[in-house]
């Protein structure tokens, strides 16, 4: 595997496009994190909050069912969707808050896209005391009222974002702004694997507690490792925290699952590495969506978590490197596999997720009885339960 | 000595911002020479991008108008070869880096040069990144800025010592747009920056109106001026021509008396 060849680059990947006002507040970050995770206290304090208040470790789950009806590997599900507020947003926002905390940052903001990670950011600025103001895009928040309500019980501000698309990569860049704004006493807690150096490194490595867990607990129960691991990708911090620790296991095929919306055919989707090029965004190089002119492109996905045009940098450079692959599937795909998930094995998944057990259900032949494959359930499905009832023509509103 | 050198050698330039593009590429051009007939002596041209991260609501709107009515950077560069040919005055283009990185970095300056563009502003290409991009534009004689911000602090020196033609200081913390008062440690800023480099200090964000221009002209080596002009093509459209003249033309006697 080729190393990051300079600090916060992946390959030609990463680095750190941003305005000469968020620079210093970027190189302050990254010695608070390295300092951190250097001290033996800090990462005490992170490992005692994942298992006492998310939940940690997650459990991994033979789906025997589901192994024997699709007549390919051994499944085994990583139940992310079990931590609290059911999703793996947690890790990552448990430290970056702690992190702010230590900074002696007294509020945190947040981009959100369906309110995952809003509502995670803001359960974590709940329980650390700490001021929060959520971006939401317009069109997300009226689709999402649920969740905003949730942020708003947490004790979090939530705006609504009216410029551009309105959806998840507008809340980016109006977090942004905000940042540009006030950094002296506010940390962006970012909630991908994405956006300039160190938050994909930083992101990763508090995600990689997924991957972790799941090669003891597979290594334990099967003796061997696994043939694959797949993950839904929208910026890709599931993928990435689950990847990361069997990247030096080449043997282990890492399948990350992208949105293809209404196929990649057309243009609603939000496939960034099938459609995507090269690209500078967002503070990262990596592939984006965009036009001839470096416009980035509107996308569209039926999961409003995998609705982002881009694809954070260590995705980007594992694909080039031909370590990791992408793989896109549709709306329709994916809500097939939530409703079959639901109905073999009783577990109602993240829309998001649905597009990993997708993949799985569309190259379960490849593998043999013998192999054993790992799906990231990165989250539960109950915020997309009254949507996939209405793309099923069931007018269900929550 | 470039045209870029001999504005500031000239006198305190005023630098002009118009969003290439709104409310069309064509009034884009009648805009510029306008702004110049009303004394602008550098003008910065915005090519739109679809997430312009560093600006405020106003050139957000301009560069989604200008996207609108279908600008795109070729034009741009057509309509900068055209000015070229009944003005002197330095030009420059303002813009994020992805426009730039997709056109391709040989491909992209070597137009600006036969359009007789002199330089480039890049919001989110700080100095680390900068390497990338100066390569091919010095290969070009393409002056690349640099930017300063009030939360510089100790990069200063090294940010001043790849800086050509000018700094463009950021006034005050946030995304541009127009602001009633200006944050006045400015002045202490652009001390700090003369310190350390003999290259020209210009001043920009949140500056719109005499006053501000007077009281930045006084410690300043030039005033920048960007979402006051684009307020004004959002509001009058395609007559917007004669106010942007008569606005340059006020700002500029403002400057005179500091």
């Amino acid at each position: 595997m080729d190393q990051p060849i300079k600090k916060g680059r992946f390959g030609v990947h990463g680095g750190q496009y941003v305005p000469e006002t968020l620079m210093n507040e970027l190189l302050k970050l990254e010695q608070a994190y390295t300092q951190a995770m250097e001290d033996a206290e800090f990462r005490q304090e992170l490992n005692r909050l994942l298992a006492e208040y998310a939940g940690r470790p997650s459990l991994l789950y033979h789906a025997q069912k589901m192994s024997a009806d699709l007549g390919g590997p051994q499944i085994y599900l990583k139940r992310e969707d079990l931590n609290h507020t059911g999703s793996h947003k947690i890790n990552n926002v448990l430290g970056q808050v702690l992190l702010a905390k230590r900074m002696g940052k007294t509020r945190v903001i947040a981009e959100t896209g369906a309110g995952q990670h809003g509502v995670a950011t803001a359960t974590a600025a709940a329980l650390l005391g700490l001021e929060c103001v959520i971006f939401m895009g317009k069109e997300d928040v009226e689709r999402q009222l649920l969740n905003v309500y949730r942020m708003e019980l947490l004790g979090a501000t939530v705006i609504p974002v009216t410029t551009g698309t309105m959806t998840l990569k507008d809340a980016v860049n109006e977090t942004m702004r905000e940042w540009t704004r006030r950094v002296e006493d506010t940390l962006y807690v970012l909630g991908s694997v994405m956006g300039p150096h160190p938050f994909p490194t930083m992101v990763r490595d508090f995600q990689s507690v997924i991957g972790s867990e799941t090669r003891a607990q597979i290594l334990k129960e099967t003796g061997s490792l696994p043939a694959a691991v797949l993950a839904c990708v929208g910026g890709g911090s599931n993928a990435m925290g689950i990847f990361y620790p069997f990247i030096q296991d080449e043997k282990v095929r890492l399948i990350g699952c992208e949105a293809a919306g209404q196929g990649i055919e057309t243009e609603k989707h939000a496939a960034t590495i099938a459609k995507g090029s090269l690209g500078v965004f967002h503070g990262m190089k990596s592939y984006f969506c965009q036009d001839e002119y470096g416009q980035i492109a509107p996308v569209y996905s039926i999961s409003a978590g995998l609705d982002y045009p881009g694809i954070g940098p260590e995705h980007a450079h594992l694909y080039d490197s031909g370590r990791a692959e992408y793989r896109p599937a549709t709306d329709e795909e994916a809500v097939q596999a939530f409703e079959y998930l639901a109905r073999t094995e009783g577990i109602i998944c993240a829309i998001e997720s649905a597009h990993a057990v997708a993949q799985l259900m569309k190259m379960a032949k490849e593998f043999t009885a013998r192999d054993s494959v790992v799906i990231c359930l990165s989250g539960r499905g109950d915020k997309d339960v009254a949507a996939i009832a209405r793309y099923r023509g069931r007018n269900i509103y929550e | 000595m470039n045209r870029i050198a001999q504005a500031f050698e000239a006198n305190r330039p005023f630098i002009g911002f118009i969003t290439g593009g709104d409310p069309s590429v064509a009034k884009t051009e009648e805009f510029i020479l306008e702004m110049i007939a009303g004394g602008a002596d550098i003008i910065e041209i915005g090519i739109p991008f679809s997430d312009p991260i560093a600006e405020g609501p106003v050139i957000q709107e301009a560069n989604l108008r200008a996207l609108g009515n279908g600008a795109n950077v070729d034009k741009l560069f057509d309509m900068v070869a055209s000015l070229r040919l009944k003005t002197q005055t330095p030009l420059l283009f303002m813009t994020y880096l992805n426009p730039v990185f997709r056109y391709g970095y040989e491909r992209f300056f070597t137009r600006c040069r036969d359009c007789g563009l002199d330089g480039i502003i890049i919001p989110d290409l700080p100095y680390e990144e900068r390497q990338e991009v100066e390569e091919a534009a010095s290969r070009y004689g393409i002056t690349l800025i640099s930017m300063v911000a009030p939360t510089s602090k100790d990069r200063i020196k090294q940010i001043v010592e790849q800086a050509q033609g000018f700094i463009y200081t950021v006034s005050s913390m946030g995304v541009t747009g127009v602001r009633s008062n200006l944050d006045g440690s400015i002045g202490e800023l652009v001390e700090s920056i003369k310190k350390e480099t003999q290259v020209p200090v210009a001043v920009g964000f949140g500056i719109s109106n005499p006053q501000h221009a007077r009281a930045v002209a006084a410690f300043a080596d030039g005033v920048i001026v960007g979402s006051a002009l684009v307020n004004i093509a959002a509001i009058h459209g395609e007559k917007a021509g004669p106010l942007l003249r008569q606005y340059v033309q006020e700002m500029k006697a403002a400057m005179a008396e500091a």
